[in-house]
Formats: structure tokens, sequence, C-alpha cells
């Protein structure tokens, strides 16, 4: 992985004009892979987020679960989901997943965040926030479907993952992966964890016996820069919600891109419909008007029409 | 020929003691200081609500709209607070003019023959047309239609956390088809009370209108106030002008 490059920006949310550094180099796009399959849940990747990131800690409650809280917060960007699963058989599986940014290649918040370079994508496939450009309007919430950016009252910002960008920016990995003590987490080009998860899903099909294990990298969204290895990848739902099929909804792809502009080109109608009125027609006065004392250009004389 | 839903009742209130209105000689009262207020309030949150919603609607076009309002944050702040002003100004309007809007039989009439009301401006409008004629309580309607959506859609983006992201997608879009409806109405509202119809601003500004004015746009309500036939009004006013024109050859 290049240093110097990596975070040059690809795409700006809202944002007119050219966009600085789009294809100007050769990227590595980087990629997060999570094996569940080797995952203890010892929660050292929250640890290391919430100590990398400098976060204050918040209260953290107990609802039966070992999770640390029911879900992400704008302090808290990374929580490893516990789910009780029971399989059809009756047999009993506890389906662990670390909660966080996929990172997706076609950003649902970058397509709905409407102030200007609030969400950046670094060519690199970071999609990263600019809290100073944030307006706090929280569409990038409505527009993410794996609900992960968290709205900070106190700041009215909104704030998520970094995917360390930080540390990648200086050459290092993610902080999340330097603590796994397991080894479930790898952090490398997109094209190398790709290779990597396809080979593991192998493995569990054909030494480990879970027959559905496979790689969640949801095409749906261009595909994710954080990928997960599963146990069963034909139900990704049991792990705590990730959808199979995550959409962006339509009134931010659609809706904002298309019928936007053109809806606006259809009220501005109404203003040049009003100003051709007057040109054309003229106003409508008050009766009687004074008597008329030459009409420019003069009518057809009477008798010549058709 | 007028009917009662024509009519414009208005009950003085303490707004309206706050301010007067001078009728002169030749003129009629047309919308007393209460409605006035109430008018002028509605069209300043209108724009301001317009101009900070048009940097949210199409940042990359309008971002220059969002420093007026101390930048992109604080416009997004002000926003709703200028809706919920536009909504509570408007409410009072569709209070005041509830009895005055209702349509009638001259009403589906009038929008018939809404062509000729569009390229004949030399003609004065159908006798039964009364205080607002169809086109205005159509636009009033269209207000009060986009105001409910505005409310329902505006507080889910508000409160997006209560709502849920989907809610808040679709409101998103039907936000924005009342706004560019509200905006296409804006213009003819705006053109046909100044350039469209010359003398209807001082209806909204000093409250009076003259009463040619009233026989050409309103004759019902002429004929209601005055009780004079609109028409024969007209005729003798012809005539006059005519004589006036001889004595100056």
């Amino acid at each position: 992985m290049s240093d110097r490059g990596t975070l040059r920006i690809q795409q700006i949310s809202a944002h007119p004009g050219p966009v600085a550094g789009e294809g100007t180099q050769r990227q590595d796009k980087v990629c997060k892979l999570i094996d569940t399959t080797t995952c203890i849940g010892c929660k050292a990747c929250e640890v290391a987020c919430v100590e990398w990131n400098d976060m204050p800690f918040q209260t953290t409650y107990f609802d039966n679960t070992y999770q640390t809280m029911p879900d992400t917060d704008w302090n808290y960007w990374n929580l490893i989901k516990f789910n009780e699963d029971q399989h059809d058989d009756g047999s009993f599986a506890w389906l662990m997943r670390k909660h966080q940014c996929m990172h997706c290649e076609d950003p649902g918040c970058l397509r709905a965040c409407p102030a200007d370079g609030a969400i950046v994508q670094y060519s690199n496939g970071i999609v990263d926030f600019q809290q100073e450009n944030c307006i706090g309007c929280q569409f990038c919430v409505s527009g993410c479907p794996f609900n992960i950016p968290k709205f900070n009252p106190n700041t009215k910002k909104v704030y998520k993952c970094t995917l360390c960008s930080d540390r990648v920016g200086a050459g290092l990995e993610p902080a999340c992966i330097k603590a796994c003590p397991t080894g479930c987490l790898h952090f490398g080009t997109k094209e190398d964890m790709k290779f990597m998860a396809e080979n593991r899903a192998t493995q569990l099909r054909e030494v480990s016996g879970f027959q559905n294990a496979g790689v969640y990298d949801p095409d749906t969204i261009g595909g994710t820069h954080v990928i997960y290895v599963l146990h069963d990848a034909t139900k990704p739902e049991r792990y705590g919600n990730l959808p199979a099929k995550p959409r962006i909804p339509l009134s931010f792809t659609v809706w904002k891109d298309i019928f936007k502009p053109i809806g606006l080109f259809g009220a501005m109608l109404g203003f040049v419909g009003v100003v051709m009125h007057y040109v054309f027609e003229g106003p409508r006065r008050e009766q009687p008007t004074p008597p008329v004392v030459r009409i420019d250009p003069p009518p057809p004389p009477a008798g010549k029409e058709n | 020929m007028a009917t009662s839903a024509n009519r414009f009742v208005h009950r003085t209130n303490v707004i309206d003691r706050l301010g007067r209105t001078v009728v002169y000689a030749g003129e009629l009262l047309r919308h007393p200081v209460y409605t006035r207020f109430l008018h002028w309030m509605v069209g300043i949150f209108f724009f301001l609500a317009l101009l900070s919603g048009f940097g949210i609607y199409l940042p990359w076009i309008f971002r220059f709209f969002t420093p007026l309002f101390g930048g992109g944050a604080t416009t997004r702040f002000l926003h709703p607070w200028f809706g919920v002003g536009f909504v509570i100004f408007f409410g009072l309007q569709a209070l005041n003019w509830l009895g005055v809007m209702r349509w009638t039989p001259a009403d589906s009439r009038w929008m018939k023959h809404i062509k000729e009301y569009v390229t004949r401006s030399d003609s004065v409008e159908a006798p039964e047309t009364g205080f607002f004629n169809a086109g205005q309580k159509m636009q009033f309607w269209e207000i009060v239609c986009g105001c409910i959506a505005y409310v329902i859609t505006g507080v889910i983006m508000w409160f997006p956390e209560i709502f849920g992201r989907i809610l808040v997608a679709i409101s998103y879009v039907v936000h924005d088809m009342s706004a560019l409806i509200m905006l296409f109405g804006i213009f003819f509202h705006v053109y046909l009370s100044t350039f469209g119809e010359p003398g209807t601003t001082q209806a909204m500004t000093r409250g009076t209108v003259s009463e040619a004015w009233a026989w050409t746009h309103h004759p019902a309500w002429y004929h209601e106030i005055t009780g004079r036939d609109p028409q024969q009004a007209l005729k003798q006013a012809e005539a006059e002008m005519a004589a006036r024109e001889r004595a100056n050859d």
C-alpha cells in the first residue's frame, strides 16, 4: 500500500465541478476482511477503536446479551453483535459479527448528503465524513442501508467509522485490525482480501462442513470495502440485520439525480410563462382603457383574412 | 348573481385596530389590516423557507444561498423554523378566508373559460366573478394541501430518529414536490398581482383598489358592496372617457 496517494479524493457529496485528485494516480482499493468464523467476541477491536479515535466513554448497559450496547453510537463506531441463532434442526449457534461502516463502493450516505464536501470517498475506497462541512440534516442516516451514521445532538454533526483513514494514509492498518488477537481481521487490497476470503469460504465448505459458507460483498451497492466471511452466506440477516441485498432508497438516486433538476426546470417554466404572457399578451388593465393611438404591426386589413 | 360564499365578512380584531386603511374617493376597501399583515408574514416566511430550502435542495446550484443564513448548518437549523412560521401564518390566513374561498358553480364556469382569461387581456371578467376568482381559489387550496404535506413530511425529516429511514426517504421526495408546485404557482401569483393586472398591488399594501379595478376583475364583488351594476358602471365610465376625449380634440 502506497501511503502518499491513499487519501486522494474520488467523490465529494453535493459538489459542483470537478473532483480534485480523481483518477490522477493509480490507486489500490483497500479492504477490511472480517472472518466471522474465527471471531471470539473479545471486543479488543471495540476498545482499540475508542482508544485510537480518542472518543469519550459512554455508559453501556446490559440487555441480556454479551453485546456492549444495543447499537453503535456517534462515539462508538465498532460493535461486536452477538446473535444467538437456532438452526432448523434445533441446534444452536452463536454468531458474532463485528459491526461498523461497510465503506460501500456506491455509498448511500454520500448520495443522500446535501452538504458540499461533508462526505468524501477517497480513491482507495474509504468513505469519510468531514464534520466541518456537515449541516446536521441526517439525510445520510436514511441513505445508509446498514444504519451506520450516528448523530451527536450536542455538536449537531454525524459521525461514523473512518476505516482509520488517518492511519491508512500513513501506511498503517486500522486500529481494530492491529488489536485483533485471533487473526480474524485482515487488511489489504480489495483484490487480496477477496482472494483470502474466497479461500477461507472454500475451506469452510469443503473441510469444516459449512455448506453455505461464503463471502459477503453485496453487489447491489457495487461491493463494499469491508467484507465478511460468513458460515451461512445465504442468510446474512441472522448476523444481526445484515441485509442480503442492501439498497439505497430511490429518493437519493432516481429522484435526487434525475427528477430534482427536471422538477426545478418545470417550476421555472412558470416564470417563463408569465414573462411570455406579458410580452405576447400584455397586462389586463382596468376597463375602460384609454383609446388606442396605434398598434404595431397594424392588423391585416379586413376581407384579406384567410 | 353573487352568492353569499363570495362575500368576505371581516370582523375587526386587535391587529386591525393597530393600523388603518384610508379609502379615497373612487376606491373600495379590499383587504383590511389583519389580512394584509398575515399576507406579508406569510410572504416573508415563504421566501425565507424557499431560499434556505434551495441550498439544501440542489446545493451544487444554489450553494450561494446558504451563506445568507449563516452557513450550511445554520441554514439547516433555521429552515424548519421558517416553515413553522409559514404554516402558522398561512393557517391563520386560511381561517380568515375559509368562507370566501368556498368553491361555487360560478367558479366551475370560470374554469371552463380560462382560455379567454389568459388570451383576452382587454376584457372584463364574467359578471358572476366574486371576491376571489376560481384561479385564486385553486392556488389557495393548493397551498392548503401543500402546507399539510409540508407539516407531515417536515416533522418526519426533523425527527428522523423517531420515524426511521424509509419514511424519511419518502418524505424527502414529497416535501420537494410540494415545494416545486408551490414555486411554480408563486410566479403566477406575483405576476398577476403586479405587472399582469396593474392596480392590484395596492390591495395588499394600502388595502384599497379603484372602483374600475373592482368592476373589471371582480364584478360580482363590486355589485355586492356598491349595489351598482358593474356593466352599467363600465358603460358610464366609457361614456365619460369618450366625452373627455371629444373635449380634448
